[in-house]
């Protein structure tokens, strides 16, 4: 499979990493030979088998609609990065600029 | 509803996407409270923060509150439904991923394809239920601004993990009007089931739109989503504006460009957003942390014979027990808080169809002004009950009955007491009014001979000077009657 340096972008800015020049021309090869590794498995038939999502056959693992106890806000505040009084604080949203 | 000539060179076509949250007291996987105005950041734990490690188990309210809705709307309910892991990156998600029911063929979501009847006054449309499925609430975010410029924003976690419902319709709609009277409809059902609380204001019911524009026949034109309409009103005014600026893009020739727009309450417009990603690249998987969702036919059952009496059936039974029309029968059924008004005002007085013409005239058109619903008002169904005795007995007219209802709706005075705290009753004492009609001849004794001289129209003034001097308050009846036998006499 044929990996172009835009699907990398693409990729890289979806998980929101940040790539040198350097690394986004390995990633091209790297990413390409990894998908050519997992083609491997089209070689398979797998007609008429489902896909599987669960190995472990069960359903319906639920709880009843019961309030436990939730955290101290201070203990939840004391691991974020920011915080403001009783809020988490975050940078301005950037509002990304679709991709060319 | 109003044409505007442009109507029918363009046919709108809308569907909705409704997210409701579901009445359960915890969290959809978590046993964080869902209660609404807590503290910020008091109801959280690590699975509704995201922490690492932290495993999801479904609340089963949820699921029934779910199956519930999708049994109500007649949906086909799956055997098996799969949670799915939506992924976007967006501060009010902490886990970077929305745990919700994506539509795969092998594992769909709760219940598809039903449908709920539209009464609008012309013939009942039965619009279509593409899904019903189940999903989980993101945080709250705040954005701090100066000068229109976003600081920073800051995030209440409260809501992150609440149980949502999410039900999409077929673009069944045609119109912003028959938009808000299905999402009337629909949020009036979820009430009577007891799957949600039907509040706009508090985000607990949240309705976006999909809206475009086509000749009649043709195929669907390019459409663009609505977002933030909060209240039935503003979706009927939001569509109305974006209908229209579709038409106008349309007539010169422009294509309408596929978006997101957000409604803007008080400028009345709608206004271009960028989307955060494009839905090829949420990467849908199925949850591994989640087993899929088994529904058997004895569940199904279960559901169908808990549920009670729906909109639908009521507004029936409405139209044949009481012998109200199919606009009125549909109009005290559009939310169950009116139904069990009418019912109980009923219970007070039992002439019904003039209780369903007030509640459907009057009363409504109050509501449609101020925006509010009947439990949000002050007015008790005994106190309608007993301004409508009041006039039956004639001792206020319906012209009086009018000018005090508002005040009733607004502050829960009873009837009787404005009627006597404003001296409102109206005279019908033959003595009372027969003393005034005295005093109006002897000071009219022109108009008096001109009637005696066969002009019939000096009546007419001469009641209106009666009017006058009581301030409206006589029996019009007894006025003509007596007016006429003095005259005679």
């Amino acid at each position: 499979m044929s990996i172009t340096p835009s699907i990398v972008n693409h990729v890289a800015r979806l998980a929101r990493l940040e790539l040198s020049p350097e690394e986004r021309e390995r990633l091209v090869h790297e990413l390409a030979a990894i998908l050519d590794h997992l083609a491997k498995l089209n070689e398979l038939s797998t007609t008429g088998v489902e896909p599987t999502s669960h190995v472990i056959p069960m359903t319906n693992v639920f709880r009843d609609d019961t309030v436990g106890r939730s955290l101290p806000r201070e203990a939840v505040l004391e691991g974020a990065p920011e915080r403001d009084g009783e809020f988490f604080k975050v940078p301005p949203i950037i509002e990304t600029e679709p991709e060319p | 509803m109003s044409e505007r000539t442009t109507a029918i060179a363009y046919e709108v076509v809308i569907g909705l996407e409704i997210h409701v949250q579901l009445l359960t007291d915890s969290k959809m996987f978590c046993e964080c409270a869902t209660a609404f105005g807590a503290p910020p950041n008091t109801q959280t734990c690590p699975v509704c923060l995201g922490l690492p490690g932290a495993l999801p188990v479904i609340n089963r309210k949820a699921v029934e509150l779910g199956l519930r809705t999708a049994v109500a709307l007649g949906c086909r309910v799956h055997g098996t439904s799969q949670f799915h892991r939506k992924n976007y990156y967006y501060p009010d998600l902490p886990k970077n991923y929305q745990i919700t029911q994506y539509e795969y063929k092998i594992h769909p979501p709760l219940g598809t394809k039903g449908s709920l009847e539209l009464t609008a006054d012309t013939s009942p449309r039965r619009i279509g239920i593409r899904r019903v499925h189940l999903e989980e609430d993101t945080g709250k975010l705040v954005h701090v601004e100066q000068h229109g410029q976003i600081l920073h924003s800051l995030i209440d976690f409260n809501r992150s993990g609440v149980p949502l419902m999410e039900v999409v319709t077929e673009p069944d709609l045609r119109s912003p009007e028959q938009a808000r009277l299905f999402l009337g409809r629909l949020r009036s059902l979820l009430q009577a089931i007891g799957v949600s609380s039907g509040r706009m204001e508090e985000g607990s019911l949240r309705c976006d739109a999909n809206v475009s524009l086509r000749r009649p026949g043709a195929e669907l034109g390019i459409r663009t989503e609505v977002k933030n309409m909060n209240s039935l009103r503003s979706v009927e005014r939001a569509l109305a504006f974006e209908a229209q600026r579709q038409e106008q893009l349309l007539d010169r020739g422009q294509p309408v460009g596929q978006e997101t727009r957000h409604w803007d309450e008080r400028r009345g417009v709608t206004f271009s957003s960028r989307t955060k990603e494009e839905a090829q690249d949420y990467r849908y998987f199925p949850e591994p942390d989640l087993v899929p969702i088994a529904v058997g036919k004895q569940w199904i059952d279960e559901v169908r014979a808990s549920l009670p009496e729906l909109p639908d059936a009521r507004r029936q039974r409405y139209a044949s027990a009481y012998r109200l029309s199919p606009y009125d029968a549909g109009l005290v059924t559009s939310s169950m808080p009116l139904a069990i008004f009418f019912e109980a005002t009923v219970g007070h007085y039992p002439q019904a169809k003039t209780v369903a013409n007030w509640l459907a005239g009057d009363v409504a058109a109050y509501l449609n002004a101020e925006g509010l619903e009947i439990e949000e008002t002050a007015l008790t169904p005994n106190h309608l009950a007993e301004l409508l005795r009041l006039v039956d007995a004639g001792t206020i007219s319906i012209r009086t009955a009018k000018e005090i209802l508002p005040e009733m709706l607004r502050t829960g005075a009873s009837a009787e007491q404005l009627v006597a705290d404003r001296g409102l009753a109206q005279i019908s004492d033959t003595a009372a009014v027969g003393s005034v009609i005295d005093r109006i001849i002897a000071e009219h004794p022109g108009p008096a001979s001109d009637f005696h001289g066969g002009k019939t129209q000096a009546l007419t003034f001469l009641v209106g000077q009666v009017m006058k001097k009581t301030r409206g308050r006589a029996n019009p009846e007894l006025v003509n009657r007596l007016l006429r036998e003095k005259l005679q006499s």
